[in-house]
């Protein structure tokens, strides 16, 4: 006794699937990506930088302390493709050593105000009313504070010394860093949530008894998260920028830790003799952050239906 | 519009109150002795760090103290440093370099930002659109101080075309380069929005009015087109001249500018409170108040907003 209607739904269906190739959002727009050049480039710079951060020995031979003060500054040869800094390290190792410390600030940063940002925006436009308001204005407050300024003001009164672990004081740049920039994430989740809120399948849900949480995380969460992902994406290059920028006024990283930022700021007293040592880690930088600012680009393009 | 203004600046108080609560906490609840180091080699003598501590309040409790230092800053006394310099009077003798370091970085967002944009997006998808889209792209992945770093030593010391510094003579022409630097970033900006806004501004009704009634190229585009997609420009423009009148830290330090930024950033390095905390709320009051001039200007510029 087989029972005759799924027979005949999936006949109806069957034809029509297969005819038009219904493309989900997801599967439309990595079509859209792997035919953009800039995608591509940015995809394998961003591949590339992720791998010298993961495994920096895969680059070179030598490490970041094998110096000879005998070479101090001499400039780019066969021995040496980028030349010696003033202590005399090869500048390529520091180079290469340096994505580490600056991927890593760049990449914690930005999960870090995903978190604080994310979950105040969507509790902010969920919520709405008197939550909406005090969180907010507090967005407003941080956001009047210029994030090169707090986090100079914030790591100046949390200095650390040349015995601090290294991890630490990646950890008090991250902080910094997030503790100032999550308003930034905060607006964009908001205003993403409150074009959701009101879909119909949240009504649905809440028709259906689904609390607020579950209606947080089941469906507003996953419908809302991808133009804030990108935002993100875009912020570690800003993220690499400022870690970099702070370290070359001396409150970013310090000395024990191989970063981009601390080898432009040695640099700079000796740039008349050897530019090299600022040439190749600014450029390095550059290209790093040029790659995430270029892949978070390519993939809001792509997931954004109006600019086709 | 008398209500509008009147309600933004109500509005600007907790805004005001909340930033300036932070950086007072931040500077002055720091652990450690504040009088550290401030008599040279020898312990401060008792009478001075009594004289101190009551002319700071700092036996109060933290808020108390910050109320008191916002009840002076409402009578318009920003209070002196350790050293006996008024705050007030420092600001105003930084501020004028400030501005004129503001006003050559706007010139050349105007000029060259405006310009390239208007050229990029006449001519979408040609040959000058890619090098204006590209060379946008590229100038915002460098971070400002390596842009300033390597112009520095190109046109200031190799091919001495500009002044490496400007030190105590803040002449427009020496203001040329760090203006660049300083606009860099923004003038990328101002392209891409400008070039967008263009573009969409070209496919609009009133443009192909103003075609089919036979208007020349050079009026369609001169008067119809531009005033349009100049209103978002200039909103752009306008709140970076309110964050540039806060002072760049790092251009100003590059090419050791007298001005607002490097006197903040001395004085955090100093731990010099006073001045960090009346600087900083100066900042944040100006950029709030620029930012409400450009909503109103706004309004002005395109009367379908209104702010009744």
């Amino acid at each position: 006794m087989a029972d005759p209607t799924p027979p005949v739904a999936t006949q109806a269906e069957a034809p029509e699937t297969t005819e038009t190739a219904v493309r989900t959002l997801g599967r439309d727009a990595w079509h859209d990506l792997v035919r953009k050049p800039t995608f591509i480039i940015s995809a394998v710079l961003f591949v590339f930088f992720v791998t010298i951060a993961i495994v920096p020995g895969l680059f070179t031979s030598l490490s970041p302390t094998d110096c000879a003060l005998a070479l101090s500054r001499q400039g780019p040869s066969g021995a040496a493709w980028f030349g010696y800094d003033n202590n005399g390290c090869d500048v390529y190792t520091h180079t290469i050593y340096g994505a580490r410390a600056s991927i890593m600030v760049g990449v914690l940063t930005a999960i870090g105000v995903l978190l604080i940002g994310g979950v105040a925006g969507t509790v902010a436009g969920f919520y709405g009313r008197a939550t909406d308001t005090v969180v907010s204005r507090l967005g407003d407050v941080f956001f009047g504070i210029p994030l090169l300024l707090g986090a100079l003001i914030v790591l100046v009164s949390f200095p650390g010394g040349a015995d601090t672990p290294q991890l630490v004081t990646i950890g008090k740049v991250v902080l910094a860093l997030a503790a100032l920039g999550w308003p930034q994430i905060m607006r964009i989740t908001r205003s993403s949530v409150l074009q959701v809120r009101s879909a119909d399948y949240v009504q649905a849900a809440r028709a259906l008894g689904a609390g607020g949480t579950r209606m947080i995380l089941k469906h507003i969460v996953p419908n809302s998260i991808a133009p804030v992902i990108v935002v993100a994406t875009i912020a570690i290059g800003g993220y690499i920028a400022a870690e970099a920028t702070l370290s070359f006024l001396g409150v970013g990283l310090q000395p024990p830790v191989v970063s981009w930022g601390l080898a432009i700021s040695r640099a700079q007293d000796y740039v008349r003799t050897s530019p090299h040592m600022l040439l190749f880690p600014a450029s390095a930088l550059s290209l790093c952050v040029l790659a995430f600012i270029m892949l978070g680009d390519a993939i809001r393009d792509a997931l954004d239906p109006k600019l086709r | 519009m008398g209500r509008y203004v009147a309600r933004r600046l109500l509005q600007m108080i907790p805004v005001v109150i909340g930033t300036t609560l932070i950086i007072y906490t931040l500077v002055w609840s720091l652990p450690g002795d504040p009088f550290a180091g401030r008599c040279g080699a020898r312990p401060c003598p008792p009478a001075y760090v009594a004289a101190m501590t009551d002319k700071y309040n700092l036996d109060d409790f933290w808020l108390v103290a910050y109320f008191k230092y916002l009840g002076n800053l409402l009578t318009g006394d920003f209070g002196e440093t350790f050293q006996g310099l008024s705050v007030g009077e420092e600001l105003l003798r930084a501020y004028p370099t400030t501005a004129k370091l503001a006003l050559v970085a706007i010139a050349f967002e105007i000029l060259i930002g405006i310009g390239a944009g208007i050229l990029a997006g006449l001519r979408r998808g040609s040959y000058i659109d890619n090098l204006v889209l590209v060379s946008t792209l590229v100038v915002v992945s460098i971070p400002v101080f390596v842009i300033g770093s390597v112009l520095q030593l190109f046109l200031g010391m190799r091919w001495g075309i500009f002044p490496a510094t400007v030190g105590g003579d803040a002449s427009l022409y020496n203001l040329i380069l760090p203006g660049f630097v300083l606009a860099s970033l923004s003038l990328a900006y101002v392209a891409r929005l400008t070039r967008t806004s263009l573009a969409e501004n070209r496919r609009a009704d009133y443009v192909r009015t103003a075609v089919a009634k036979g208007l020349p190229q050079r009026r369609v585009i001169g008067v119809h087109t531009m005033r349009n997609s100049l209103i978002p420009v200039v909103t752009f423009i306008g709140a970076d001249f309110g964050a540039l009148l806060g002072g760049a830290i790092v251009t100003e330090g590059i090419f050791n500018v007298p001005g607002v930024g490097n006197l903040i950033f001395r004085s955090i390095t100093a731990r010099d409170g006073v001045m960090v905390t009346g600087a900083v709320t100066v900042l944040v009051l100006v950029f709030l108040l620029v930012n409400l001039l450009v909503d109103l200007i706004y309004g002005w510029l395109d009367p379908r907003i209104s702010h009744g």
